[in-house]
């Protein structure tokens, strides 16, 4: 079985001389759901903007479900793109949008109209399918390109940034949807700067850095590769300046506030058993960061080394 | 990908440039009938009442070919400059670029359109013209190919401009002091054997003078060029800025980065 995107020695050079991509390996097996992360300049939009044929590439080949994506109008009709920015027309309808996408990819205007209603339903859009889309919020803009690249049924769905300034129940019924779609079969790919986003929603994990991939590995792998994850207690009773915590690196960051580093090999009840020895009742315990986070960061820090 | 798929990617991209043009028909239809109104009503009536026949024709019939040919011409070249540049400036493009449409259809799609806006503003002329002087066609299926013609022409030039843009201003400069000159003093209003034999010469050199002419001798029978000369300088020029848009297309230029 081929792999819904198979990236071989990428490269890209832009015309101000500025090398974007050194030359990079990727491949997202079939049903994948996966997150191309990176910090901003890093590489990811070129890499996208070259799979969807935006951005001209220096060197390297890109197969879609082993199709060469540089001669085959095959590769094209199985991926679907929703854009960083909103690039549809802004004076024509929804339904008119998703219409002629579907046209583009010989789709009859009569089931690219009964498609296009599926979609606009499904995304909450129907009561607005005769607006023109410049009277759409910005999250039924979103929608609307969610839906927009869904309306000719690709089997490669990539998503650059989707819920970028959506609110949060906005952004928690998207991530539902692309959930479903991806059990569906759809192989998604996904980037985005909320790295909970990647963490709740990915199987696997590439991380791109000044034009090289520092990371490709499964979530769970990664997340494994955690050295140690902060956590943040608080007390209903004031703190003893005088507590102490064996084999625990720790701080007092106010009188009810204590800060924990716990390293893989420790464990919780370690630190409970120390708090209830010293009669200190806990009321709530939280991670101080995003887990994924603390890892993208050190991942990206040490590639610039 | 089957002949289908071309059909329906080609239907949809001149009906959605169709579209465009017919949702703001103030600023597409309207504009050249209410110009031309006025070009008869003043050159035509007031002041070609005083002046004497040319070639045998009244003023108002001598100008009118060379009209509804300026219209067609102008109308053709906005339709595409002017929807490629939005496409480009507001990222539409992309729609079609991320879809399997080839960069010929790309190229087929928008000049269709502006083909379809040429022939449109035409027909709104003639019919104006119809309200204030009777013309009869002396060779129509010239008048039919020199049309189709002209207005492919210019939606290849409109589409290379486009190309070009980075700005709105660079889709205006064209039109404005390259396109409306030379419509202007391509024998529109007058007969270039009228002008003094340097500037006659000269008109020589100006292609729409050549459009103006053969349309005129299309719907009047005279001419002040050969027939034969006019429509090979006009398909040398179509087919020339034909493979040049596709070649800009395929290497990216404009479109991609």
């Amino acid at each position: 079985m081929h792999p819904a995107l198979s990236i071989q020695n990428l490269k890209k050079t832009y015309a101000s001389g500025v090398t974007a991509l050194k030359g990079i390996d990727l491949m997202v097996k079939q049903g994948d759901f996966f997150a191309l992360l990176g910090p901003n300049g890093a590489g990811k939009s070129t890499t996208i903007g070259i799979i969807t044929s935006l951005v001209t590439k220096t060197g390297g080949t890109i197969e879609i479900f082993g199709d060469d994506l540089a001669n085959s109008a095959r590769a094209k009709a199985q991926l679907g793109v929703v854009p960083q920015e909103f690039n549809f027309s802004i004076f024509e309808t929804p339904v008119e949008i998703l219409a002629n996408q579907a046209g583009y990819y010989g789709i009859p205007r009569k089931v690219a109209l009964n498609r296009s209603k599926d979609l606009l339903q499904k995304l909450g859009l129907w009561d607005k399918r005769e607006q023109q889309a410049r009277f759409l919020s910005g999250g039924m803009k979103r929608r609307l390109m969610i839906a927009r690249a869904l309306v000719h049924e690709p089997k490669l769905l990539i998503l650059d940034e989707p819920t970028a300034g959506v609110d949060i129940e906005i952004r928690r019924a998207m991530w539902q949807f692309l959930t479903e779609l991806n059990q569906q079969g759809v192989t998604i790919i996904l980037t985005t700067h909320y790295l909970e986003e990647a963490e709740q929603l990915c199987k696997h994990i590439a991380i791109i850095n000044h034009g090289l991939i520092v990371e490709n590995t499964s979530m769970k792998q990664l997340l494994r590769k955690l050295a140690a994850e902060t956590f943040i207690l608080t007390s209903t009773q004031d703190l003893p300046n005088a507590l102490q915590l064996t084999n625990f690196s720790y701080r007092l960051e106010d009188a009810h506030t204590l800060v924990v580093e716990i390293d893989k090999q420790q464990n919780l009840n370690d630190l409970f058993s120390q708090l209830i020895a010293q009669n200190i009742q806990v009321q709530s315990i939280r991670n101080r960061t995003n887990r994924l986070e603390e890892l993208f960061i050190q991942l990206t820090m040490d590639s610039k080394t | 990908m089957s002949l289908t798929y071309y059909w329906i990617a080609f239907y949809t991209m001149v009906r959605k440039e169709i579209m465009r043009f017919m949702r703001i028909w103030p600023q597409t239809l309207l504009p050249p009938a209410i110009t031309t109104s006025l070009y008869f009503l003043i050159f035509g009536h007031f002041i070609g009442s005083q002046l004497a026949t040319i070639q045998g024709y009244s003023y108002i019939q001598y100008i009118a070919p060379g009209l509804i040919m300026m219209n067609i011409i102008t109308n053709s070249y906005a339709n595409v400059s002017t929807s490629l540049f939005i496409n480009r400036f507001q990222k539409n493009i992309e729609e079609i670029l991320v879809s399997p449409v080839s960069e010929l259809m790309i190229l087929l799609g928008y000049t269709t359109g502006g083909i379809v806006r040429g022939i449109a503003v035409g027909i709104v002329v003639a019919a104006i013209t119809l309200c204030f002087t009777r013309l009869h066609v002396q060779h129509p299926i010239t008048a039919f190919i020199i049309i189709v013609l002209c207005s492919v022409l210019f939606s290849l030039a409109g589409f290379t401009n486009a190309i070009f843009a980075g700005k709105f201003d660079d889709i205006s400069i064209v039109p404005t002091f390259v396109l409306t000159p030379l419509t202007y003093l391509g024998g529109v209003f007058y007969s270039v054997a009228m002008l003094p034999p340097f500037w006659q010469k000269l008109s020589l050199a100006n292609p729409i003078l050549y459009m103006v002419d053969t349309f005129r001798y299309s719907v009047l029978g005279i001419s002040d060029i050969k027939l034969s000369h006019a429509l090979a300088m006009i398909g040398f020029f179509t087919i020339a800025l034909f493979f040049y848009n596709w070649y800009l297309l395929k290497k990216g230029v404009g479109i991609r980065s």
